[in-house]
């Protein structure tokens, strides 16, 4: 059986790194010593294509899981899931999560003095169609601190997770806002040294895609990594 | 034209809002083939303390060495009852415990043959981007030929990738340690 095609590596300053200081957590749980070049088998380039049959189309709306509706600024979040060549990813699973609107999460472990709101739990998953679309309608999360350092407050943000057709397209990436005045001064977002890159995960204020006396819209698309064009050593 | 895939970023601490309602710990059921096995450990960081907002995604192949996707082309039965996904939170004290079967042998580059082993992602708050590592199992002699475990050179590190059968069980013992002396092997993706 010939070697299968594996997936691109990044590019230097495209990904993070394991310790990062400024986030204080990475510290003590970054790995110290170098990771083993791998070359992907078999067991890599297949994957989970999984989850499916348990998705149903009210997922994907956030501001529905309750009696009542969540307070807050109701936005749609939708966009494509692409590969390196800009070819859609269709059929996978879209996972995300957030804070509510005060900034405040459905979670026993946030200590938060922020309200929570009964009728918002802030966790969502989509498939992508065809083409790779998926759309998401919530509550625009508020900013939370988190004592990382001095006054420290986390960019708005939503959490994103996504398979891709491979173990190694696997992605946890965070979506954040554009504008957001805590951008430059949140540790986690300024981890990814590569501004080019930094910027995949603002997304932007759509007009075409708002909801007219609805919802307002932010677009965000997500590229996962692509195949490699042969098979690659170090 | 080239895309910049989208960086990573970490799960943090409220990962569970969003990820637990997939938790599979148990990914074999009464139908899948194979010998089933219990595997259990912790996840530790750099002090030594148990990591209590950790995940960990499986993936493996089924009892005859055939993953359930599409590009494995090898001529061996699928099993309906097996995906071979699982994804395991670990709890308040830094313990992880799932239930599988135990995978068969799968091909390795160069037409070598790689010995059962599983296929592991880890994410936590204070990661901001998942590391890969495998777990091998002690009680396998293609341990010696499998061609990822021979690129590690020291044997006290590859150990880190061998989880230890209890003498008396189908029970293996597999700790992931972030840092330090006994500092999990992980791969460069
Ligand atoms: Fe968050």
């Amino acid at each position: 059986m010939a070697d299968p095609v594996g997936y691109r590596r990044a590019k230097p300053g495209t990904q993070p790194s394991y310790s990062h200081p400024p986030y204080q957590s990475s510290i003590k749980r970054a790995p110290t010593k170098p990771l083993i070049f791998l070359p992907h088998t078999l067991s890599e380039i297949t994957g989970p294509i999984y989850g499916h049959d348990r998705v149903i189309p009210s997922d994907s709306d956030l501001t529905k899981q309750h009696r009542d509706e969540p307070i807050g600024e109701r936005i749609s979040v939708s966009g494509r899931v692409l590969d390196e060549d800009g070819r859609p990813v269709p059929r996978t699973l879209v996972e995300v999560w957030q804070a509510n609107a005060a900034g405040r999460y459905n979670h026993e472990v946030d200590r938060h003095d922020a309200p929570l709101d009964p009728n918002f739990t802030g966790a969502g998953r989509a498939i992508t169609d065809e083409v790779g679309r998926y759309r998401f309608l919530t509550i625009k999360p508020g900013a939370y601190p988190w004592r990382n350092h001095y006054n420290a407050w986390r960019a708005r943000h939503i959490h994103f997770s996504l398979f891709g057709p491979s173990f190694l397209t696997r992605l946890v990436t965070q979506m954040y806002f554009e504008g957001d005045p805590l951008l430059p001064m949140d540790p986690i977002f300024a981890s990814v040294p590569d501004t080019g890159a930094r910027d995949r995960m603002i997304s932007s204020f759509d007009l075409e895609t708002t909801i007219p006396e609805f919802a307002l819209s932010y677009r965000f698309d997500i590229v996962l990594r692509g195949r490699a064009a042969t098979p690659m050593e170090s | 034209m080239a895309l910049i895939p989208t960086p990573s970023q970490t799960v943090g601490p409220f990962l569970h809002i969003g990820l637990a309602w997939l938790t599979t710990t148990e990914l074999a059921t009464d139908a899948s083939a194979g010998e089933r096995i219990v595997v259990a450990g912790s996840v530790l960081d750099g002090d030594g303390k148990p990591i209590p907002d950790a995940l960990l995604e499986l993936w493996q192949a089924n009892a005859h060495g055939k993953y359930a996707h599409p590009e494995d082309a090898q001529d061996k039965p699928i099993d309906p009852g097996f995906t071979g996904f699982g994804r395991i939170p670990t709890d308040k004290d830094g313990h992880f415990r799932f239930v599988t079967i135990r995978p068969g042998a799968t091909p390795g580059p160069g037409g070598t043959r790689q010995a059962p082993h599983i296929v592991v992602a880890v994410f936590m708050r204070g990661m901001l981007r998942h590391l890969y590592t495998r777990m091998y199992f002690s009680d396998e002699a293609a341990n010696a030929a499998d061609p990822i475990l021979g690129r590690i050179r020291e044997s006290a590190r590859r150990d880190t990738l061998i989880a230890k059968r209890a003498a008396d069980a189908a029970e293996y013992r597999w700790d992931i340690i972030m840092q330090g002396e006994n500092e999990t092997v992980f791969f460069d993706c």
